[in-house]
């Protein structure tokens, strides 16, 4: 327990812990506005029809609030120094090495997948993904107030990629692993000399598959039919659907490959957890 | 005495030096707000008038401007700590322990530079989390949007090359574990898929941003001038292209 508060009162961890309490005092305060416009149907804002003039209400309310962060900065500052540690040597590697706090969904994702795709592919993909949203995001509702309602999928989908994947693996990376990048849970002592057995078995030789091509091929199978999902649920649906008629071809498997890529992560750290599933597609060029 | 004093006000508030730089007066006029907006050239990145809920904290949270405020303060303590640092391998790391000990509120000024940034990204991100809930994204502001997801990863990058300047272990080795990834880029990466046999750990693309083929006096020079140079100027022009569309795409989205 001590170690986790010596963990906890790290000068560098302490943005961490301000957004372990910010955000989901954010999130409470969308979603209670959200809920109140959709129980109303108008939303508050539009309500007040009128405008106000900037100088002064929008001007003072910008003032008290650089003032009121500049104080908490100005305490921050004066309470908690920044930390330096010895003199970087390259031959002395810290056990675990862990990249900035920020980064460290990333370095998470790296137990479940190898580094071309943890470390390039996928934060590519999120930065793709996120500038692609306006574009495929077709639903004219929800512009300008908040509401669950009248964008559920898109709320519940944005949600769980930032909440889920992005802070909450950031921070089980900066609290809960230890070294060997191992997981310790927060009251465990972090033993460096722990010696996890490496049982990992990858999905092919789960299924009785010894020869190396028809493995390739069995990866191959499955990964390819996993995003093939998305387009097979589009002919299934296009005739009933006039939603998917709406969004069009291009812009649904733009939408559907984004998805089951985001939903690709929790897979496979179920199949880790549950089956030692290492890769699901051993090929001689490339794992996934 | 008080009509003298209010005199000697007409006199100094009418006066020509007065006037030439103060081009409004102070009634509280309508008039006169807008051309306190108008008139202003810090000031005139807002419009005259804005929707009442654009000045509601529940709405906005604030947090665009906290962002830009963080900039504001790590650019002025960033030029302050470039007084007292040289970004080589003997120096780096001797100049900061000077700042901390030695220099009059060097410590201080070190810390508002480190939790500033570090502020920034949190706010960067509660921004963007904000303006997702609230559908402020869809038509017209699809591009702005995109360029705001830039200036995202440009304050990640920000943040992440001034990381390496302390040149103490935590800087080196979260640098070093950061930019491994680059050795796995595909085709471009010594170890990554469809690389050709041609590219080295010495001509790949870790090698060309690091300048070196492990992090080393050459990469805390490259990330200096990305820090201190590059980066803030490129931040600097997408900043300038986001706040104008903002206004340019109709100001603060609303329901209407």
């Amino acid at each position: 327990m001590e170690h986790l508060l010596a963990l906890i009162t790290k000068p560098d961890n302490v943005p961490i812990l301000a957004i372990v309490f910010l955000l989901p005092y954010f999130t409470w305060l969308s979603f209670s506005q959200g809920r109140k416009n959709d129980r109303a149907g108008t939303p508050a804002e539009a309500a007040l029809k009128d405008k106000v003039y900037v100088w002064p209400y929008l001007c003072r309310n910008e003032f008290i609030c650089a003032i009121i962060i500049l104080l908490i900065l100005a305490v921050w500052s004066i309470t908690i120094d920044a930390p330096l540690e010895e003199p970087s040597d390259p031959t002395k590697t810290p056990n675990p090495s862990k990249a900035p706090w920020y980064f460290l969904a990333l370095q998470e994702m790296l137990v479940y997948f190898d580094p071309w795709i943890a470390g390039v592919v996928l934060p590519g993909l999120i930065i793709v993904g996120l500038i692609a949203i306006p574009y495929v995001d077709i639903n004219p509702k929800g512009k300008g107030y908040y509401t669950l309602k009248e964008r559920p999928f898109a709320i519940a989908t944005f949600c769980f990629g930032f909440i889920i994947l992005w802070i909450t693996l950031m921070v089980v990376g900066t609290f809960l692993r230890g070294p060997g990048w191992n997981f310790f849970a927060p009251w465990k002592y972090w033993d460096p000399h722990k010696v996890v057995p490496l049982t990992n078995v990858n999905l092919s030789y789960k299924f009785g598959i010894r020869d190396v091509l028809t493995a390739n091929v069995f990866g191959f199978v499955v990964v390819a039919g996993y995003f093939a999902l998305g387009p097979i649920f589009y002919l299934w649906k296009k005739r009933s659907s006039e939603f998917l008629q709406e969004l069009g071809l291009v812009r649904y498997i733009v939408v559907s490959f984004l998805f089951l890529t985001m939903l690709s992560l929790p897979i496979k750290m179920i199949l880790r957890w549950v089956w030692n599933i290492k890769y699901i597609w051993v090929s001689p060029w490339f794992n996934i | 005495m008080n009509e003298k004093r209010n005199g000697l006000k007409e006199k100094i508030v009418n006066s020509q030096i007065w006037r030439s730089m103060f081009r409004h007066g102070y009634e509280n006029t309508g008039r006169r707000y807008t051309l306190q907006i108008l008139q202003n050239v810090w000031l005139h990145l807002h419009p005259p008038r804005v929707p009442r809920h654009g000045i509601n904290f529940r709405f906005t949270w604030c947090m665009g401007g906290i962002t830009f405020l963080m900039f504001l303060v790590t650019a002025v303590t960033g030029v302050l700590l470039m007084f007292y640092y040289r970004p080589t391998a003997e120096y780096a790391f001797r100049d900061v322990q000077y700042l901390e000990f030695d220099i009059p509120f060097g410590m201080l000024l070190r810390n508002m530079h480190r939790w500033a940034a570090h502020g920034m990204v949190i706010a960067v991100m509660l921004h963007m989390f904000r303006v997702f809930l609230t559908g402020s994204y869809k038509k017209p502001r699809e591009f702005n949007w995109g360029v705001g997801v830039i200036l995202l990863v440009v304050t990640l990058f920000l943040s992440f090359t001034g990381y390496l300047l302390p040149w103490d272990q935590l800087a080196f080795w979260a640098v070093t574990v950061g930019t491994n990834m680059a050795r796995a880029t595909p085709v471009l990466g010594h170890e990554g898929p469809f690389h050709p046999q041609d590219i080295t750990q010495e001509n790949d693309v870790r090698f060309a941003l690091l300048g070196g083929t492990i992090v080393g006096p050459s990469t805390l020079l490259r990330f200096y001038i990305l820090h201190c140079v590059a980066v803030p100027l490129l931040a600097s022009v997408l900043m300038a292209l986001h706040f104008w569309r903002v206004r340019k795409d109709g100001g603060i989205s609303g329901p209407l």
